[in-house]
Formats: structure tokens, sequence, C-alpha cells
């Protein structure tokens, strides 16, 4: 019943945001002293709603799951009374696993958002072309070498940027083609989906078994560690993503604009890919490699608001972080009891939605 | 030393020994030219002579294999980026926008040099962007998206763009392709408004010979990555010239309107 509801709820809240979506309005100048900025209202208001519904789905991952708890007592257990009678179910699985989708939801989109926003592309993003899987290949190489688990992030950083710096070596030529750049990313994570296989097939069953789990991308299990990586990676990588916001506007224009604009275009692509990565990076040392999100996400943010910034970031933070929790809702009850990994169902959505773009974008071709 | 004072007073674009290639094929080929503050010049030329490298390497978006560009009798080379980008603006041939965006938010962009990230639009940011709103005839259409526009709006929304820049240099890579000619004037009797209210110096890349020689009040000639002929239209363009740049048989008239040179094509000599 909360179910329903919820996914109600949440139908609603897009279509009323796509009701006041498209070109951007005029935004307000806000001035103080020496600082000034932009703002727009109706982005201010997305993302208030966003929360809300952040809200809404973090209460409901409490109260949603197998074991039947009245929804009032996982309320009060998961918030006042943390030695309840429902203590272990409400703080140490659900709750936990709620916040760290929430979290792991806003990094990948971020990440998409950096990545799409590179080039004039909507398919450049790190799930589609092989970041993800060289996170994932070099965390499951970690994995399966025996290395510690603390060790994850960093390798999957590693091979997240390994990936990028390949993809983008290899589609430079006196400047980047987008239409290129995908297809050799397309390449390279096939390339990198191979070894994954390889090494699952190659390492005994024992080993292998945690590992094709996470390699599905899947939030059981999820732990308040996972959390404090995550938030440890957002409070340096988002920071310094709003930074870039601003020079991301103007690398939109195009390379040759850009840089008559004053920007220093390679700085400025390497520093994204960089952020990008990292974002990337840590949501796969959690959760595994989840797909579509990265695609999904940022997409709707631009056809809601029809522009870039900080501002947008921010709101497509706030709608991967409620589409990952929705999405992983969605697995524990579609066949309850039996369970799906999150991103079986992100790409079961995201599956249909990479055609749609296919069709639009390559329209002209 | 007396050379380095001349350079301190001079004023406009100083081009000196440049070459310019992509790889190892050279583009520009020794140019040396000067193109004077204030004024409106327009670099004209058969497809692939250099122009667009020309504006490029003015522009500094493509660095020199050797050569230097003098801007106000400053190398600039020697500028950073966003000091020079306040100074000299370019506009690509046929810019692409990202998807959606408005005509306001693409004019904004245009402010990118003179902004700093906790000084991100200022009241003269928005001075700037009204201006170029303003000038570009805009303002109905600032908050509609620029797929939605038509050609010569979408060509108005670049202009506006570069004019919110707000530099004294603007180096247009053919401003009026894909415009009817009705547009076409319309791009040019602005820019020609531009130069004589602001003194802004204009550095197009032209088509049309003859609206080249109409607007231009100084005409760079290339051929081959070389220049060939610069001054003044009326004294510049002759059938030989025609001839170099173009390999075109013609016939040079007089405009009856404005008594600039109006070329009027015989027959085609690579052709025949």
């Amino acid at each position: 019943m909360p179910f329903t509801l919820g996914t109600a709820a949440f139908v609603l809240l897009i279509l009323l945001m796509r009701k006041h979506s498209g070109a951007a309005p005029r935004p307000i100048a806000l001035r103080y002293g020496g600082f000034s900025g932009l703002v727009q209202v109706r982005i201010c208001w997305f993302c208030g709603v966003s929360v809300l519904l952040c809200v809404a789905l973090l209460t409901l991952g409490l109260v949603v799951g197998d074991f039947p708890i009245p929804a009032g007592r996982a309320l009060v257990t998961a918030f006042w009374d943390r030695g309840g009678e429902y203590d272990f179910v409400v703080n140490s699985l659900r709750f936990p696993r709620v916040v760290v989708a929430l979290l792991a939801g806003a990094c990948l989109a971020v990440s998409g958002a950096l990545f799409q926003s590179l080039v004039d592309n909507p398919l450049v993003s790190p799930d589609i072309i092989g970041i993800n899987s060289g996170a994932a290949a070099a965390a499951m190489t970690i994995l399966l070498l025996g290395g510690h688990v603390g060790l994850l992030p960093i390798a999957a950083f590693v091979g997240a940027l390994a990936a990028a710096s390949v993809v983008f070596t290899l589609s430079w030529r006196r400047g980047i083609n987008s239409a290129r750049l995908v297809l050799i990313g397309i390449g390279l994570n096939a390339l990198l989906v191979a070894l994954i296989a390889f090494l699952l097939v190659t390492f005994p069953i024992e080993q292998v078994s945690a590992a094709t789990t996470w390699q599905a991308g899947t939030l059981a299990g999820a732990t308040w560690r996972n959390a404090v990586v995550l938030v440890i990676g957002m409070v340096v990588l988002f920071p310094a993503a709003a930074v870039l916001a601003r020079q991301l506007r103007v690398l939109q224009l195009g390379d040759e604009l850009a840089s008559s604009l004053g920007l220093n275009v390679e700085r400025c692509r390497v520093a994204a890919i960089i952020v990008g990565s990292g974002l990337a990076a840590i949501v796969v040392a959690v959760v595994g490699p989840l797909g579509f999100v990265a695609l999904l996400v940022p997409h709707v943010a631009r056809a809601l608001t029809g522009t870039f910034s900080a501002g947008v970031l921010v709101l497509t933070a706030l709608l991967g972080a409620a589409m990952l929790v929705s999405a992983d809702l969605v697995a524990q009850r579609l066949f309850a009891p039996t369970v799906l990994p999150a991103g079986i169902v992100t790409a079961a959505l995201g599956g249909p939605f990479l055609l749609v773009i296919l069709r639009r974008y390559y329209r002209a071709f | 030393m007396r050379s380095d004072q001349r350079r301190c007073d001079e004023r406009g674009l100083r081009v000196d020994e440049l070459n310019v290639g992509y790889g190892a094929s050279l583009v520009l080929k020794q140019i040396n030219l000067e193109i004077p503050a204030g004024a409106i010049t327009a670099v004209v030329g058969a497809n692939a002579s250099g122009k667009s490298t020309l504006l490029r390497a003015l522009a500094r978006t493509l660095r020199p294999q050797s050569g230097v560009v003098y801007l106000d009798g400053v190398d600039v080379a020697s500028l950073p980026a966003r000091s020079l980008a306040k100074r000299i603006a370019l506009l690509p041939q046929s810019p692409r926008a990202p998807e959606g965006i408005s005509v306001g938010d693409l004019v904004r962009r245009g402010r990118y040099p003179h902004q700093r990230f906790l000084r991100q639009y200022t009241s003269a940011d928005e001075r700037a962007v009204q201006r170029a709103l303003e000038l570009a005839d805009l303002v109905e259409l600032s908050e509609r998206p620029i797929d939605q526009l038509s050609g010569g709006q979408r060509q108005r929304a670049w202009l506006a763009m570069v004019l919110a820049q707000d530099a004294a240099t603007m180096l247009l890579d053919e401003p009026t392709t894909y415009l009817d000619i009705a547009h076409q004037v319309e791009m040019l009797d602005l820019l020609a408004e531009l130069n004589a209210r602001d003194g802004t110096t204009v550095v197009m890349v032209l088509h049309d010979l003859n609206q080249a020689c109409r607007y231009a009040t100084n005409l760079v000639a290339m051929a081959n990555g070389r220049v060939v002929a610069t001054g003044a239209p009326t004294s510049v363009v002759t059938d030989d010239l025609i001839l170099t740049v173009f390999g075109l048989e013609a016939l040079i008239l007089e405009d009856p309107l404005t008594r600039t040179p109006l070329c009027v094509p015989r027959k085609n000599v690579r052709i025949s």
C-alpha cells in the first residue's frame, strides 16, 4: 500500500515539474558586496520538490521490506528509539541501504552530467563509454587477488581514470569528435566487460560469488561505512563540480568559442574528467557498476530546466538520489520475496530510454 | 628600442611573418598584415585559402608555428587568456548551441571572461547582456529556446553573445552564411552601425565580394595561404585580382548606389 502511494506520488511530481519545464526563464541576479550570482527561481522550486521526494522515499525505504514492521514503529525505531525490538532490521539493514542509495544515486547523476557536458553528445555518460566498467574491472582485480576492501575506492578511481584517458586519447584527432568518442567508448566498454567475465570464470567459485552480486550493482548489504565513503567523496568532489559548472557552460559552446572566450579548454576538460571519474568510481567501489542512472538523470534535469549551471547540478544530484532509491525499492518489492539487484531495475528503465535518445539524437543520420 | 616604442603607440592588429598549420602542412604562409583599429576589414578568398585559419590565429585559438600577432602593439601570445578574450571576440562559422537553451542563457555565457566564481553576475554583466540583446533586437525573444528561432534570429543571437563579450575587436567567420539576402544585409548593417557608433574593429570573412566591397573600408584578399592584396576596395579590386584570387574572369563595374566596385563574372577559366 505505501509502495503504490509512493509510486503515484513520484509520477505525479515528475509530471508536475514537467508541466513547468522548458527553456529557462530569466534568472534573478543576487548581489551582496563584491559577490554576485544568478538564481533561477524555477530551479529552486524543482530542488525543493526533489528534496521532499527524497525525504518521502527515505521514509518509504524504512517502512517497506520483507519483514513486516508497522510503519509508525519503523520510523520511531530509526529516529528516536534506537534500542527497540526492530532495531536490527531498521537501523542495520534498511536505514543504511536507503542512505547509500540516495548518496550513490546523487554521485552517479552528477558524474553523468559532467561527462555529458564535456562533449555535445548525450551518450557520453560514464556507464556507456566504459568508465564504470574500468572502475569495476580494477576493483574486481583487487578483490579477487585478495586485496583489502579498503583499497577498492582507490582501485576503482584508478581504473575509471585509466578508462577515461584511454577513451579520450584514442578519440583525439585535432579535437574531439563526439561520435568517435562514443563509439570508441562502447568498444572499450565491451572489452572491459569481457575482462570482468574472464576474471569471474578464472577465479575459484567461492571467491567469485561475492564479486558476482556486486558486479550486477546491488544495494543489499549496504552499511554505514559505505555511506561514509560516499560522503567523503562527495565533500571533495561536489564543490569541485560546482566550480567547474561555470566553465562547462562555456565549453558546451564548442572548443573554438570556449577558447576565444578565454577558457583553458584542455585544463577544464581534464578537470571534469577527473571529477566525473572520481564520482563514478566511488559508487562502483561501494555498490558496483550501476548502469543508466548517469545516462538518464542528467537528461531529465536538462529537459526540466533547459540549461546547465551549478543549480542544475544540485537538481541532478537530488533527482539521481530519488531515482536510485526508487529503483532499489522496486527491485526489492517487484518479485518479493525474491529481491533483484537495483542495477537490473535501472537497466530495465534505462534501456528503453537509451533507445529513445538514440532515435532522437541520430535522427539526422 | 625605437621599434618597441613605435609598437606601444600603434593601434589595431598587426601580423608579422606568420606561419600557421595543422600538423605538417602549412595553411598560412609568411603572412604580413596590418588591420587598422576602428575599421571594417573584410577577408575574401577562394575556399580553403586560409581565411578561417587567419581569424583563428588572430584570436589565438590556434597557435602559430612561427610569427607574431600584435594587438595594439602587444604580442597576443603574451596576454593571459581572459585578458585577450576581453579585447578580441571570435564568432566561428556555424556554431552549435547546447540543446534547449534560451537566447538569454546563450548571451549571458558571453560574459565569461569578465566573471569570477564569486562574481558571477555583476551589474556590469547585466548591462552588457541587456545592451547586446537590444542591439541584436532580441529583447522580446530572450526567453525563447534557440532551436525555435529562424536562421536570421539565430545568427543574431550568436552575434549578441559575442557583443556581450564586449571586446573592442570582433572577428566574424562568415556571419552571413545560411542567411537569405535580406537577412544578410540586416546583419551587415548592424555590424556597420556598431562600427560607426562604438568604433568597434570588425574583421569578417565574407564570401560575397560585392558585399565585402560595399561594407568594408579595408579588404584583405587571400589565395593559397598568402595575402595577395590589402587596401581600400576601390583601389584593390581589379579584374587581375579576381583572376588571381578566384581564377575567375570578371568585369569590374561601379556600384550605382555606393560607388564601390561591383564584380560581374564573365566565365570561369578553371572550368573552361
